[in-house]
């Protein structure tokens, strides 16, 4: 049994402070994707989920450039990217699908410009690309903790707030206006927790591949169960179990060739949500088809 | 709800001489008319003469040029504005993680901030309001996979459950079959009588809307003519509002509306005026 055990996880892994940074971080990230995610996916704005990731890359380039933490970046810019994308999209999805693609295309130059700065002008980020490209969650210094702590909540107290609003727009802009909804203020809104949720998972697993997490468990989840609050809750846990199980892996990695090389969280997370989706594919639940209970 | 017998209609909408101008072009040009309590009203017009507009008008997303539309208070609520809207074309995508009872639910309180609290007071009134619509049988099926029939019994719900004095429906027959239509247009005939609602419902074909119309709202070129279904629908008063001859045949209990001089530019246009032949 013992050694079952540590077949499952390599000695050391509860005692490694930076497993705990991870596992906190990596959870926090993963359950305000979850939130964020099923609106993401319900509302048609993957893409602009997607947009804000290659923001996210451009403004965490440019805060290591400035010796700051990556994250502050994420935020930063990631919070500009979507009120931009919000103010010069009209409502039709075709204003709004071209507003994405133009604050894509030019955050990607940016993000161009800073990580060729990053990489020449100073010796101690050579891996500041990958970190900010793919991820590093094991080098995330616990001082991080409160401010990653704060802007979850930020993000799930926002979508908690208009939690009602956004489901009625989600069906219908047009019913949601007759009733008198802020559908513009409401947008924004949402944009903002979807910046600082694609922040969260970009230094959790990294920008670009932050995307999986915000739309994978969703995408699940909107396969396994029909009721909204059932849908986003089973997001959650679907996130939080493949961030830690990859957070698992990673660190058991380590002991898995004779060349102490260890694999990337990234790696693991992406490829578990990749996984899950292909199954539920398969054991799509009877209940959601028609004439299911 | 509460079927009541012959309660005396009251009103409550009037439009008064409401145009509507937009970029430049005139879309509505003085439409007056009255909505009163469990009265059925059929809004009939060919495409582009204005319904939309009328209805946008009338929920308040968009202001008048000029005219005025004013609800009457309530009295027994003090509610002074109180109004279901079913739009046109609502797309309900099977990926929705939502159960028709779900949707009927965000009819409550969809517009309030902060997360819904669960009780049975609401569970009991969504149930009683997928009865009143006949949806019990896929009250626990995702609205996307619905039927278009069923899921307009479904928006018709979440518009009524917060007791609206007023419905209005946005061609909610343009995509159903014949049967599915006179299933809804039989419902909401019931409505409008049980709860007292005023239902205003647009389309473009008269007819299946006969067995249950109290008035109708007739649209052309932007104006309006309005009163009981005899007094409009016929051929002087038409021919004015076209301006243009208008013939209206009766036939089996149906109603054609025709162009009367049969030119050949009006032939080629003659689905456009000739309503309710379907």
């Amino acid at each position: 049994m013992d050694r079952f055990f540590t077949w499952i996880v390599a000695p050391g892994f509860f005692g490694s402070q930076p497993v705990q940074v991870a596992i906190v971080i990596g959870g926090l990230a993963a359950m305000v994707s979850g939130v964020v995610g099923v609106f993401t996916v319900i509302r048609g704005q993957s893409f602009g989920g997607h947009a804000l990731t290659d923001v996210a890359t451009a403004g965490g380039s440019g805060a290591v450039l400035f010796g700051l933490s990556p994250l502050f970046g994420f935020v930063g810019l990631g919070v500009v990217g979507a009120g931009v994308m919000e103010m010069i999209g009209v409502r039709r999805l075709r204003g709004r699908d071209l507003a994405t693609g133009v604050v894509l295309g030019a955050s990607t130059g940016l993000a161009a410009l800073f990580l060729y700065l990053d990489a020449t002008t100073s010796g101690t980020t050579a891996g500041a690309t990958q970190q900010i490209l793919f991820g590093s969650i094991f080098t995330v210094d616990s001082s991080m903790l409160p401010i990653v702590i704060g802007f979850g909540a930020v993000a799930m107290g926002i979508v908690a707030a208009v939690y009602r609003p956004l489901l009625l727009s989600s069906v219908s802009d047009d019913i949601a206006a007759a009733r008198g909804v802020p559908l513009r203020g409401i947008g924004l809104l949402f944009m903002l927790a979807l910046a600082v949720s694609v922040a969260l998972s970009a230094l959790t697993i990294g920008a670009i591949l932050s995307t999986a997490l915000l739309v994978g468990p969703a995408a699940i989840a909107l396969r396994l169960t029909s009721r909204p609050g059932v849908a986003i809750a089973l997001a959650c846990v679907i996130g939080v179990a493949v961030t830690w199980a990859g957070v698992l892996l990673a660190y058991d990695s380590y002991t898995w060739g004779s060349s102490r090389q260890g694999f990337p969280v990234s790696f693991f997370i992406v490829a578990l949500v990749f996984l899950l989706y292909v199954a539920s594919a398969v054991v799509r639940p009877r209940a959601l088809h028609r004439g299911g209970g | 709800m509460g079927a009541t017998g012959n309660v005396e209609p009251r009103e409550i909408l009037r439009l008064d001489r409401v145009s509507v101008v937009l970029g430049g072009r005139q879309i509505l040009e003085e439409v007056g008319f009255a909505l009163r309590s469990g009265e059925f009203t059929g809004l009939i017009g060919t495409n582009g003469a204005g319904k939309t507009t009328l209805l946008r008008v009338i929920l308040g997303l968009l202001r008048p040029t000029s005219g005025t539309v004013v609800f009457a208070a309530d009295e027994r609520s003090r509610r002074t504005r109180s109004v279901g809207y079913v739009p046109q074309k609502v797309l309900l995508d099977p990926d929705m993680p939502m159960r028709a009872r779900d949707l009927v639910a965000l009819g409550l309180d969809g517009q309030r901030f902060g997360i819904p609290v669960r009780s049975r007071r609401r569970a009991a009134r969504v149930d009683e309001m997928l009865r009143a619509v006949d949806a019990e049988r896929f009250a626990d099926v995702r609205v996307g996979l619905l039927s278009g029939g069923e899921q307009q019994r479904v928006l018709i719900a979440h518009a009524l459950i917060s007791r609206p004095d007023l419905l209005l429906l946005d061609e909610p027959l343009a995509n159903l079959d014949l049967r599915s239509s006179l299933e809804i247009v039989t419902l909401l005939g019931r409505v409008a009588r049980e709860q007292q609602v005023s239902v205003l419902l647009s389309a473009h074909e008269l007819n299946p809307l006969l067995p249950v119309m109290d008035r109708v709202v007739y649209l052309a070129g932007g104006r309006a003519a309005s009163g009981t279904t005899d007094e409009v629908i016929q051929a002087d008063v038409l021919s004015r509002l076209y301006g243009q001859h208008v013939d209206v045949i009766r036939v089996h209990g149906r109603i054609l509306v025709v162009a009367g001089e049969a030119g050949s530019q009006l032939a080629s246009h003659a689905s456009d005026f000739v309503v309710g032949a379907g």
